[in-house]
């Protein structure tokens, strides 16, 4: 993943071929977006909710440094270990150290959108190390030597009879078996021989609390569970921006979170740690890798506010008719083209482009990060600094391809003419380049579609 | 210098200016019927609720519904007639053969249906994730509305590790289809305790 090989356009216009399976993957997360509504209106104060969430990582952003201390230090009284790790290949190699000095050379990983952005796997393997990713999405793009394509259902981008077939190669299940709950069952029995068997188990963390110098961990499936407690030595990667205050905070992220994500009240398993069980080893990792740079850029820094709960993804007229494969970068979506430039200018330069600026990310976000304002921001930053050689091919391309497609138009094009209307400085300028080689047209109040319906009076 | 050095350096250099923190992050949820909103909540995420006024029925109802099971494990002293299987163990992969682990629950948030159990009622903390199912018995008065309140009645660092559980472990990561057992307990019965 050091190189890209295909740009958003290309990589979108690749995974525009199969128009069947486009509309598969649009409706999908559209589906999941649907359960996400749903879930948001059964709260009545959803709106404070997510004011409170922005406003308690606004405080956060703005007493980083403290707050890391207190943890760091609650957390070594409680007698976890703290590591620092200024990029990737620092943290890869603390995990290291910690795996061999257990001399071992497996280990077992609940997800972890850090250690994708770290590479670690490929950094373990290279070192004679075994990792296997123990979520399920994550193992199924694991087996099939792919990253994962949303950072909440890895392997969204998946039909059954792909799994399927994965399964068969890898877990000796029947030859076109597709059901589901057959295929979960296989994982289930290959992934607890896992558990059983390794020393030591790595896993992410959602929430570091300032004030306890603890954690919180949160899964469906309990595999970030079952990893840890059966292993002798717990290893939890996190970037710096976790960080939270107060116990009392967390009622509003667990709140917000799987809410957010996947329509849930809350994950299965929010798992609080605060100390290793007798006799095992608790490390944490806390990793920069660009974060200090991003939180010095005015302009940019609300990404740290980030929870990952990919509600933008699910939202986002591109993400769901592109994929997350053509983002090329761990974190895909439009928070992910919003993470990757901070990283690397030059190499992810036509993300930012890679949306509509329809600001339907920034309506769902639970912590009211300005995405679509972000990215807009971003395409200036590139363009002043000359990373986009060629705008037409950058903006219009991926676009085009995506816009063509008639049911595209069903679900953004409501969003794309509230904002063409009330927004116009954002559609209607020189550096938006989709505005430069086509003229907008007027806004029409209802689409010929709306208008249809209304007049027929039905379906 | 460190990383740790360059970090919180670059950290104290970039980060923005100081920011109060004074906005509301508390609220109250209002449910006509905490019992009723929670099994409804349960029911939701693919558990089972099911009041009861004494453990007699409880054991009648393990009795019942797992009447061929072996390997049944309990933290409950009321409940461990039913039980054939020891906790006494040092090793928690020994749980590996666990059928169903019957434990007490702290206290249910009614919202979520989420479950706070904690090394306070947990002997081994793989116990709820490593059964095959899971029973939690916890009393109709500790069920309270919402997360906030959670956070006020909970002492989470009172013991090195605690959970909020909410129905059994799922997954729908193949094509979105949800599947109940992923990892964890294939089944979650909670016995509410009048
Ligand atoms: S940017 Fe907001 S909506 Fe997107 S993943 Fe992060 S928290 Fe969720």
């Amino acid at each position: 993943m050091n190189n890209i090989k295909q740009d958003h356009a290309s990589a979108s216009t690749e995974f525009n071929k199969d128009e069947a399976h486009v509309d598969w993957h649009d409706e999908t997360l559209w589906f999941v977006r649907s359960k996400r509504d749903k879930a948001v209106f059964q709260i009545p104060e959803w709106e404070q909710l997510r004011e409170a969430g922005s406003q308690i990582k606004n405080h956060v952003l703005s007493n980083m440094h403290d707050y890391l201390v207190e943890f760091e230090k609650k957390a070594t009284e409680n007698g976890i270990k703290i590591h620092w790790a200024a990029d990737g290949q620092e943290h890869n190699e603390i995990v290291y150290s910690i795996i061999k000095n257990e001399g071992v050379n497996r280990m077992v990983k609940s997800k972890s959108m850090l250690t994708e952005e770290c590479h670690l796997n490929e950094f373990l393997k290279e070192k004679g190390v075994e990792v296997i990713d123990s979520d399920l999405g994550e193992r199924i793009v694991q087996m099939r030597q792919e990253p994962p394509s949303h950072i909440v259902l890895p392997a969204i981008h998946l039909k059954r009879a792909e799994v399927g077939e994965t399964f068969h190669q890898h877990l000796g299940t029947e030859k076109g078996a597709t059901d589901p709950q057959y295929l979960t069952e296989a994982a289930r029995q290959h992934l607890r021989d896992t558990f059983l068997s390794r020393k030591v188990a790595l896993t992410g963390v959602n929430f570091a609390i300032a004030e306890t110098g603890g954690f919180v961990v949160c899964t469906n499936e309990g595999n970030a569970d079952m990893g840890v407690h059966l292993a002798d030595v717990h290893i939890a990667s996190m970037g710096f921006e976790k960080i939270i205050p107060k116990v009392e905070h967390l009622g509003v992220f667990l709140r917000l979170l799987a809410r957010s994500a996947t329509g849930q009240p809350i994950t299965t398993f929010s798992s609080h740690f605060h100390k290793p069980r007798a006799g095992q080893k608790m490390h944490i990792i806390i990793v920069d890798n660009g974060r200090t740079k991003q939180l010095g850029r005015p302009d940019f820094r609300n990404s740290l506010k980030c929870i990952r709960c990919a509600a933008c993804f699910n939202t986002c007229p591109v993400y769901r008719r592109s994929g997350g494969h053509s983002y090329h970068t761990a974190i895909a979506g439009p928070i992910g083209s919003i993470l990757a430039p901070n990283l690397d200018m030059a190499r992810n330069a036509d993300l930012p482009f890679a949306s509509t600026l329809c600001g339907s990310c920034s309506n769902v976000c639970p912590v009211k990060i300005d995405i679509h304002e972000q990215l807009y921001k971003w395409r200036q930053v590139l363009v002043q600094e000359g990373h986009v050689s060629s705008v037409k091919s950058l903006g219009i391309k991926s676009m085009s391809t995506i816009l063509s497609s008639p049911s595209f138009y069903r679900t953004a094009g409501k969003l794309g003419r509230f904002l063409m209307k009330n927004s116009p400085f954002m559609t209607n300028n020189n550096l938006n380049v989709w505005y430069q080689h086509r003229d907008m047209p007027d806004v029409p109040k209802e689409s010929f579609r709306e208008w249809f319906i209304r007049e027929k009076g039905g379906k | 210098m460190s990383s740790r050095e360059k970090i919180l350096s670059a950290i104290k250099t970039n980060q923005p200016d100081y920011q109060e923190l004074n906005v509301q992050f508390k609220f109250e949820s209002v449910y006509e019927n905490l019992y009723e909103k929670f099994a409804e909540m349960l029911s939701f995420v693919g558990g089972k609720a099911m009041e009861v006024n004494s453990y007699e029925e409880i054991k009648a109802d393990v009795r019942l519904h797992y009447h061929d099971v072996t390997n049944i494990a309990t933290t409950i002293d009321e409940l461990s007639e039913l039980a054939d299987f020891s906790l006494n163990i040092a090793d928690p992969h020994d749980l590996e053969t666990l059928n169903l682990a019957i434990i007490e629950g702290d206290f249910a948030v009614a919202e979520n249906a989420a479950i706070w159990v904690s090394e306070k009622q947990l002997p081994h903390r793989a116990l709820p994730m490593i059964t095959q199912y899971l029973a939690i018995v916890i009393h109709k008065s500790a069920i309270i509305t919402n997360m906030h309140r959670a956070y006020e009645r909970v002492k989470v660092n009172e013991t090195g590790f605690g959970t909020f559980i909410s129905g059994p472990s799922k997954t729908a990561d193949i094509e979105q289809s949800l599947v109940i057992g992923a990892h964890g307990a294939r089944g979650l019965m909670v016995y509410v305790m009048n």
